[in-house]
Order: structure tokens, then C-alpha cells, then sequence
């Protein structure tokens, strides 16, 4: 897919979302993110981090404001055209538990290209487990057989298979230990690069905030602080 | 990749998903073998008596006769005189008539002690007339013709010896062993009680209870060889029943009345459709009886497997989260649920038809000795399509339930599972 550079690969325009009886509201005045770049999203439980990653991936309908991704717009009366944008444009890591655990690994890496539409792209597939450390006798085991690191790697395979446009990473790092961790920072990001998707990180860990140049703080957006710029260091 | 999914997804909870699929097969094998044995007891009854007019015997109920001349089920409750037995052969509105002599028996088959006419003018089925599969008809005293059921398993052939015993036990303490007939011709599958009779002549049946006295063998005479003179002199008796084919269908209650009200002898005449519709009124209660058990066996068996994917349904939350997440569509959800319940009901048609044709040929010898009965292999009907169809809309149906839930899940739930 050819990416225009100069269309921000996110663009928030006075989202707000309001769930019903909570008094808590999410608010954020505009937030865009160029193709490409990698923002880190931070903050406590309850600060609406889950919010808006599902506004983003367009499980939840927008309430007020609009959610551009890859110029697209987030449209907020069609589950099914978001549906299908989250399938084409969007790969998500979750914390653990990525996989479907009956699935061969091969399989649950292919398994986003049946929903998207596209043909099963074998070769990328395979290119992409090889990068990630994953050798060729673990891909027919089912994934439940893996370890937990290497869960996560497979997960960033899938993610990144039909080189989506955002990659959501919701706290994927929460279930490794601080080798395996540094291990998967270093190949999410640099395989993120490599399929030119933009990243979403979120995360509650304030040390992995160095591999990002944008942050996000969660707790500041009351404050109406929104957009973030800089490294670790300015925030 | 849905049915590829749905398959691995069953294959990973194989264990409750097998359980599943054998109540599955279980009752609905149980559905499907009623209905068959129900559907072909009636085919195959009526089959037999398919060309015959009227059945006459001693005096007896209609159902009691038919079951013992035609089916060879019971025993008769007094004999006829051969003399009346000709009396009514030459009624002139009666164009075939076929003596049976019963009561003795070769190794657990009945013997039918007849005569020539029973080749000629026996109907069954689609009034197919008897064929000789080897050998000719009978034609002396002591020649046999078998039922080809009897000929294969007991693996006789042409020109073999055989003994008969009196009575119908399989066992018998008295045997007709110093007068052996020899079998001169095989009957074709008739698929009627046919197959199960040792055929013989009346004179036959005259001979080996010569010198017989109420049934028991006389006791000066240690062996009864009868001389050539002797056999020639020998004439039938006594008849255990009739069966009458008419020139006209018209005249049968007419023929009927007159028989029934023969002077010489007390005899009933009966219609074998009305005998066996009869039969059937009988059973009809019995049979739709079962036929509801049955249903519900198989709708508790599909409520099992309703409760099985709902129990799975939990476990499954964050499984119906990733597939969300890489972009499933929440009726894709649905529809992988129930492909679920549609491959496993499936298995299990195709299961059920597997153990009820291997049932069914390891039951036909015993079926078919026992009560005549031959039942087709294969448990399949006209309506047998649209039975399995509703059985396949009603699992989907109660599929419906855990298919739904899994819809609503995925659009309530968001991407993230709180385990």
C-alpha cells in the first residue's frame, strides 16, 4: 500500500467519550501523529488508555469528534466499515494471551489476512517469524506450546503481516522479564519501521518510555495537555 | 478459514466435543432406527402377502392366522381337512389356491409342507413371482426346495440330504432321521419369510408322520421305511392353512362370507391388508410412542451440546477478542459458532448412519430367522431428508443461543478481556 507522507497517519479532533453512569470522561482536543512515528501512551488504570485504544480500533462507536487514520475517517454509524478499516489498516499486540491457542503458530499469523480480505501472503509470513527470532520447527506447533516471549513475537508477526498502517500495543510487555522485554522492544519497533506502521504503545511502565520519541500522558489530559512531542526526558 | 477455525477450535476440546458428538449419534440413530425398522417392518409384511387374496385357517383371530401361514410367527390353533381345503380350491370364483401344511422345521427354519402351485402362483412385492435360483421344484415325496436364507447358511447344496425334526424349536428330541429328503432346488432372495422356509411336498409331510399318533411318533415301530407302493398310496390329510388368489377382487368379501360360514368345518378367511392394518392399529400407539421418546432424546442430546459451547463460551472470551481485534466482524463470531454446531451435527448424521448400517448388518441374520423380517441397510426414506433437516435447523437454532452471545460479547466488550 503506497503511504502518503504528508497525510498524518492519526488525526484526533475533539474526541470525547463518555461512558453511561461514570462520571469520568474522556476529552482530548487533537492529537495527530505522522506516518511512521512512535508514541507512548502512559497512565494509570481508569485513565481511559483502553478507551481510547478501542475508539482507535474502531470497536467502540465515536461519540463526538472524529478519528482519522491514514486519512481515512473513523466512521462512527458503521461497525463494519471500521470493522473492515481495523482489518486492513491496524494491527494490535495485546498483554498476553495473543494467540489462538489451537492454532499453529503459521496459522495465527496468517490468521488476520482471511479476515482483511487479502491473500494469505506465505512468504512475508515466514520472512517475518525468521526476523523475530522464531525458527521454522516451531512454526506447525500449536501456539500454545510456546513460551510467553515468544507468544508476543508471534503476536508482532501477525500485527505486522499485512503491514497495517497504526500498531497498537497494549501494555505487550507486561508478562516478560526485563531481557526478554528490551529483546521485544528493540524488534517491535524495528520490524514496525521496517512495514512502515506508525505505533500506539501503551503502557503503564514509565522505563520504556525511552524508545519513544511522542509521549502521551493519560493523567494530563484533563489538563487539556494533549499533544506530546519529545523524548522521555521533557515530560 | 471460519470452517478451518471451527474445526481446530472443536478438534482443541476434543474431549467434551466427542461426548458431545456420541449422545449426538446415539439418539439420533436411535430416531433414525425406529423410523426405519417402523417404515420397513410395514414394507416388508406387506410385501409379503402382497398378491394374496385371502388367507383361510382354522378358526382363529385374523391376526393370529396371518402371522402364523405367512410369517411363520406362532403356531397354528387346529389343523384343516385337505378334503375341504379341495372343496374351496374349486370355488369358482377362485382362481389360485396354495395348501400349507406347518409344523416341523430343519435346524431352526421352519418346513412348509405344499405343493407345485406354491411355485406357480405365490406373489410378493410387486407381484414378483418365485425363482429358482439352482435346481428345479419338487417333484417326489422325499425332495426338498430351500429358501435361499437357508440354503446360505447352512451352506446346502444341490443333491445334499437333509433331515427334517418335528416341531419348531431350534433343538428338537424328535427327528424324522430315517426319512432324509434331498434337496433338489434353491429359491431366489425374495426378501420375505420365503428366504427362512425348507419347502417340501405334501405327500412329504404325509410320509414322515406316518404312523404317528397325536403328534408323537408310534411307539411299536422303531423306524417307519415306507415301500414304494406305500409312498405312491399316500395322500395329504390334513392342512394347517390356505392362501386363495381370486379372479376378482370384487367377489373377495362374498368368497370371505362363505368360507367363514362353511358348514363342514369351522374356518375363517381373512384379507391379509386388513390383517395387517390391524397389526398396524395396534402399533400404531407403541410406535409414535417411541418415535416421541426418541425426538426427545435428541433434543435433550442437542440441549447437551447448546450447554457444551455455552460452558466453552467463557474460556473462549478472549479467544473471540483476537479475532475481533484482527478485524472479524461480530456476525463472523456468530457464524463461527455455528459452524461449530453445524459440523458436529453433521458428524453426527453421518455418524449415526455409519453405526446404524453396521447395527443393522450385524441384526439382519438374527432379524430375518427370527421374524422374517429383511431390512434394507441403508435407514434412508423420502421423508428422511426433510427429518435430518429440521434436526439440522433445530441445532442451529439452539446454536442460535451461544452464537449470540458471542455476537454480543464482541460488540460489548471491546478489545480488551477482564479475565
Amino acid at each position: 500500500m503506497a503511504v502518503d507522507l504528508n497525510i498524518p497517519a492519526i488525526e484526533l479532533k475533539n474526541l470525547r467519550h463518555q461512558w453511561p453512569d461514570q462520571a469520568f470522561c474522556l476529552q482530548i482536543p487533537a492529537l495527530t501523529l505522522a506516518v511512521g512515528q512512535h508514541l507512548f501512551i502512559r497512565g494509570a488504570s481508569g485513565s481511559g488508555k483502553t478507551t481510547l485504544l478501542n475508539l482507535l480500533c474502531g470497536v467502540l462507536s465515536i461519540q463526538q469528534g472524529e478519528i482519522r487514520l491514514g486519512g481515512q475517517l473513523l466512521q462512527p454509524n458503521s461497525a463494519a466499515k471500521r470493522d473492515q478499516l481495523r482489518a486492513r489498516q491496524i494491527g494490535v499486540v495485546f498483554q498476553q494471551l495473543n494467540l489462538i491457542p489451537y492454532l499453529s503458530v503459521l496459522d495465527n499469523v496468517l490468521l488476520g489476512q482471511a479476515f482483511s480480505g487479502k491473500a494469505a501472503d506465505m512468504a512475508r509470513a515466514e520472512r517475518l517469524l525468521q526476523a523475530l527470532q522464531l525458527p521454522a520447527e516451531l512454526w506447525q506447533q500449536s501456539a500454545a506450546a510456546l513460551s510467553v516471549g515468544q507468544q508476543q513475537r508471534v503476536a508482532i508477526a501477525r500485527a505486522l503481516l499485512g503491514k497495517p498502517t497504526l500498531l497498537i500495543a497494549d501494555e505487550p510487555t507486561s508478562a516478560l522479564d526485563a531481557d526478554n522485554r528490551d529483546a521485544f522492544m528493540r524488534v517491535l519497533l524495528q520490524e514496525a519501521d521496517a512495514a512502515g506502521s506508525t505505533v500506539v504503545f501503551v503502557s503503564h511502565d514509565q522505563a520504556l518510555a525511552g524508545y519513544f520519541q511522542y509521549q502521551l500522558d493519560m493523567g494530563r489530559l484533563g489538563d487539556g495537555v494533549t499533544a506530546v512531542r519529545g523524548n522521555a526526558a521533557c515530560c | 478459514m471460519l470452517l478451518k477455525l471451527a474445526r481446530q477450535s472443536l478438534w482443541s476440546r476434543r474431549g467434551t466435543a466427542w461426548l458431545t458428538l456420541c449422545s449426538l449419534i446415539i439418539s439420533l440413530s436411535l430416531l433414525l432406527g425406529i423410523d426405519h425398522l417402523r417404515l420397513e417392518a410395514k414394507r416388508s409384511f406387506t410385501s409379503t402377502v402382497a398378491g394374496t387374496d385371502l388367507i383361510v385357517g382354522a378358526r382363529s383371530g385374523q391376526l393370529n392366522l396371518l402371522l402364523y401361514t405367512v410369517f411363520r410367527i406362532g403356531n397354528a390353533t387346529n389343523n384343516i381337512s385337505y378334503a375341504h381345503y379341495e372343496q374351496i380350491s374349486k370355488h369358482p370364483q377362485v382362481r389360485w389356491a396354495i395348501p400349507l401344511a406347518l409344523g416341523d422345521s430343519h435346524r431352526g427354519f421352519r418346513v412348509l409342507g405344499t405343493n407345485t402351485d406354491y411355485f406357480r402362483y405365490f406373489r410378493y412385492g410387486e407381484q414378483q413371482s418365485l425363482q429358482l435360483a439352482a435346481g428345479r421344484e419338487f417333484s417326489s415325496v422325499y425332495e426338498t426346495v430351500l429358501g435361499a436364507d437357508v440354503a446360505k447358511k447352512l451352506g446346502y447344496q444341490l443333491g445334499q440330504e437333509i433331515v427334517l425334526s418335528h416341531g419348531v424349536g431350534k433343538v428338537s428330541f424328535s427327528q424324522h432321521k430315517d426319512q432324509p429328503f434331498t434337496v433338489v432346488g434353491i429359491l431366489a432372495p425374495t426378501g420375505t419369510p420365503v428366504d427362512q422356509s425348507v419347502h417340501v411336498s405334501l405327500t412329504g409331510i404325509e410320509a414322515i408322520h406316518q404312523g404317528w399318533q397325536n403328534g408323537a411318533p408310534a411307539m411299536r415301530k422303531a423306524k417307519t421305511v415306507l415301500s414304494e407302493a406305500e409312498l405312491a398310496a399316500l395322500q395329504p390329510t390334513v392342512l394347517t392353512g390356505a392362501l386363495l388368489g381370486l379372479k376378482s377382487k370384487v367377489a373377495t368379501f362374498a368368497v370371505q362370507r362363505q368360507i367363514n360360514e362353511f358348514k363342514a368345518e369351522p374356518l375363517s378367511a381373512i384379507l391379509p391388508g386388513a390383517a395387517l392394518a390391524e397389526l398396524w392399529q395396534m402399533l400404531v400407539l407403541v410406535e409414535n410412542l417411541l418415535l416421541v421418546i426418541t425426538a426427545l432424546v435428541l433434543l435433550a442430546a442437542l440441549i447437551g451440546l447448546t450447554t457444551t459451547l455455552l460452558a466453552a463460551q467463557r474460556e473462549r472470551a478472549r479467544e473471540l477478542a483476537i479475532l475481533r481485534a484482527i478485524g472479524a466482524r461480530p456476525w463472523q463470531l456468530f457464524l463461527l459458532i455455528e459452524l461449530e454446531v453445524l459440523l458436529l451435527t453433521v458428524t453426527s448424521i453421518a455418524g449415526a448412519f455409519l453405526l446404524l448400517t453396521g447395527s443393522l448388518a450385524a441384526l439382519q441374520p438374527w432379524l430375518s430367522s427370527q421374524y422374517g423380517l429383511v431390512i434394507s441397510l441403508l435407514a434412508w426414506h423420502p421423508h428422511t431428508a426433510a427429518g435430518l433437516g429440521l434436526v439440522l435447523a433445530l441445532s442451529l437454532l439452539l446454536g442460535a443461543i451461544p452464537a449470540v452471545q458471542a455476537y454480543r460479547q464482541s460488540l460489548n466488550q471491546g478489545l480488551q478481556v477482564r479475565l
